[in-house]
């Protein structure tokens, strides 16, 4: 086989084989959505059909109605924001302290935070539920923030710290002979600066809050206060049978998902594979 | 200015940087931390806690030797040793066929993220609904169209089968994480030594295993401390799918185990111990894995 053929070849089956990967990773979120605008009726046709036969959008108004959907989301929006702007701005300070001021302890406390970035997430859950209980902080947005913020910190200090390491100190070192205090040149210069990293921050910190489970599922017991994540495990609980509102109310809560991924996808990219951050 | 009072300026704005996180950090993250510890030496009283008895180690004994916890340990390794050589080898052949020049690499590279950003709770159901026994997808495919299948599987009511939608449902949705960060260290793989290589007559394969692979031992060794504690950490697509341990308490993960019973059996002693057993084995394993990685190649 000549070497052109074989280039060809090696083409085909490049492509060949990423398509089928397409096709594995897409089929089910494919039939999520077909599930999603069938009749009730049509929910366990056989055989089951990647096409649906009848198009209805009334799984869509049914669980925007009646379950109380769209206070969700609202709820999951208002979380997923307030804790990804908290996160931003506390995480920022403590990698700027990190990266630039001199304290004692400071060794001390940057393995404390390494070590918190170790701590499984969910071995925490007991504790910081008594926590909660004891601040009052049960059912209430607060209680849920607080942990996210709290839960974040470390990897988010972490990565900001290395960004902030990499710009270059003679312009703060000129700032100070000018007399600007730490906080001016956290604000005017090094902010201003580090907009991929901040970018990085947000959205990871986003999206970690609009998918968390397991704390809204302990902290959060009043109706009215469930974030999408949880509304939609109870729903699919609740409602055994009706997989289209399940999958309804599901790729609603994906939307926004997907248009921070779409829309950042360069910080994105950048962001997982120098810090190894998952989304 | 004086020296020391320069000194304690410095100290005092540093505390103006930390303060606000360390609060947080030490109220919510390392307090509930050591907190968590006492708990599981007591017979935890949730309405008096200052009635609490302290029982020593007992809750570890027990948690030790109780046949559940057994198995659920047992579920829970098995899913890791399956799901992150599944994630690490499918990810890699993902990564090196993105590593061409190829057309629409980042339609491909959107596509296969998907499922990594797409929340737990929903591609949990999905894998449930898919696996369905009677109008499920998945039986239908092969029972109807591949013919592999005399008749349809109950997937869901079966101890051991249920974790194949589980395990697959983990490889699915990690595949993509892993693609990208393999590709990001291919990436950084300078062409020289493949040129080089080439020069010296060796095949692809040979420039595979003898280039590739050891230059992209670090990541995989960092891909697999931190699958290996996700992997054990494993607590959301099992709760959903097996309702958190049908049938009779068989499947359960170590969380979901220790989910219930610290919230529907309400035994916070018991279930800290179970959460602290799991910590000290993932420490362990994540221990010698950074040991691992810290065997460097160099060229």
């Amino acid at each position: 086989m000549g070497i052109k053929n074989r280039r060809r070849l090696n083409r085909f089956i490049t492509y060949a084989l990423l398509i089928i990967g397409i096709g594995i990773v897409a089929i089910p979120f494919w039939y999520m959505i077909i599930t999603s605008i069938k009749p009730q009726a049509y929910i366990f046709e056989m055989p089951p059909r990647l096409w649906p036969s009848v198009v209805s959008i009334d799984n869509y108004t049914a669980a925007l109605g009646k379950d109380l959907f769209g206070l969700y989301f609202l709820n999951s929006l208002f979380v997923a924001v307030i804790t990804t702007a908290i996160t931003v701005l506390i995480s920022a300070m403590l990698a700027y302290a990190f990266a630039r001021l001199q304290f004692p302890g400071k060794e001390v406390l940057f393995y404390a935070l390494l070590l918190g970035m170790m701590i499984p997430p969910v071995m925490l859950i007991i504790p910081q539920f008594l926590v909660a209980k004891f601040f009052d902080l049960l059912d209430k947005f607060s209680g849920l923030i607080l942990v996210y913020v709290s839960m974040n910190l470390a990897m988010q200090t972490f990565l900001l710290r290395g960004f902030f390491e990499g710009i270059p100190v003679e312009l703060e070192e000129a700032a100070l002979i000018d007399g600007a205090n730490r906080w001016t040149i956290f604000w005017r210069i090094v902010i201003p600066l580090s907009k991929a990293g901040l970018a990085v921050v947000t959205i990871f910190t986003f999206l970690f809050s609009w998918d968390e489970f397991p704390w809204a599922h302990v902290a959060m017991k009043e109706t009215t206060k469930r974030t999408l994540p949880i509304a939609i495990a109870l729903f699919q609980s609740q409602h055994l049978t009706e997989w289209g509102q399940v999958f309804a109310a599901s790729i609603v809560a994906l939307i926004p998902v997907v248009i921070v991924f779409v829309v950042f996808q360069r910080y994105f990219i950048r962001g997982i594979s120098t810090t190894g951050l998952k989304g | 200015m004086r020296a020391d009072q320069r000194r304690f300026r410095n100290i005092a704005t540093a505390l103006l940087f930390l303060l606000p996180g360390f609060l947080l950090f030490f109220a919510f993250v390392i307090g509930p931390m050591l907190y968590s510890f006492r708990i599981s030496l007591y017979d935890w009283n949730i309405v008096k806690p200052e009635r609490s008895e302290w029982i020593g180690l007992d809750n570890y004994a027990r948690a030790l030797g109780d046949p559940i916890f057994r198995r659920a340990a047992l579920n829970t390794l098995v899913y890791t040793l399956v799901t992150v050589p599944g994630q690490i080898i499918i990810g890699l052949i993902i990564a090196v066929l993105l590593n061409q020049d190829i057309r629409g690499k980042s339609f491909f590279r959107v596509i296969y993220y998907l499922p990594v950003i797409t929340s737990w709770v929903i591609v949990s159901l999905l894998f449930e609904y898919m696996f369905i026994g009677q109008a499920g997808l998945v039986n239908y495919v092969l029972r109807d169209v591949l013919h592999i299948i005399p008749k349809n599987i109950l997937w869901l009511a079966d101890p051991i089968l249920t974790f194949v939608p589980i395990h697959l449902l983990g490889i699915w949705k990690g595949v993509g994480w892993t693609a990208i960060i393999i590709l990001a260290s291919l990436q950084a793989i300078p062409d020289h030594l493949y040129e080089a290589a080439e020069v010296d007559g060796a095949g692809s394969s040979a420039r595979f295993f003898s280039i590739t692979i050891p230059l992209l031992r670090p990541t995989l060794v960092f891909l697999l401390v931190v699958l290996t504690i996700g992997g054990l950490n494993a607590y959301i697509s099992n709760l959903l799918i097996t309702n958190g341990g049908d049938p009779l308490d068989l499947t359960h993960f170590i969380l979901t185990l220790m989910y219930e019973a610290t919230f529907t059996k309400l035994d916070f002693g018991y279930g800290s111990s179970i959460s602290y057993l799991l910590t000290a084995f993932v420490f362990m394993i994540s221990v010698v894995q950074i040991r691992l990685l810290r065997q460097r190649v160099d060229y």
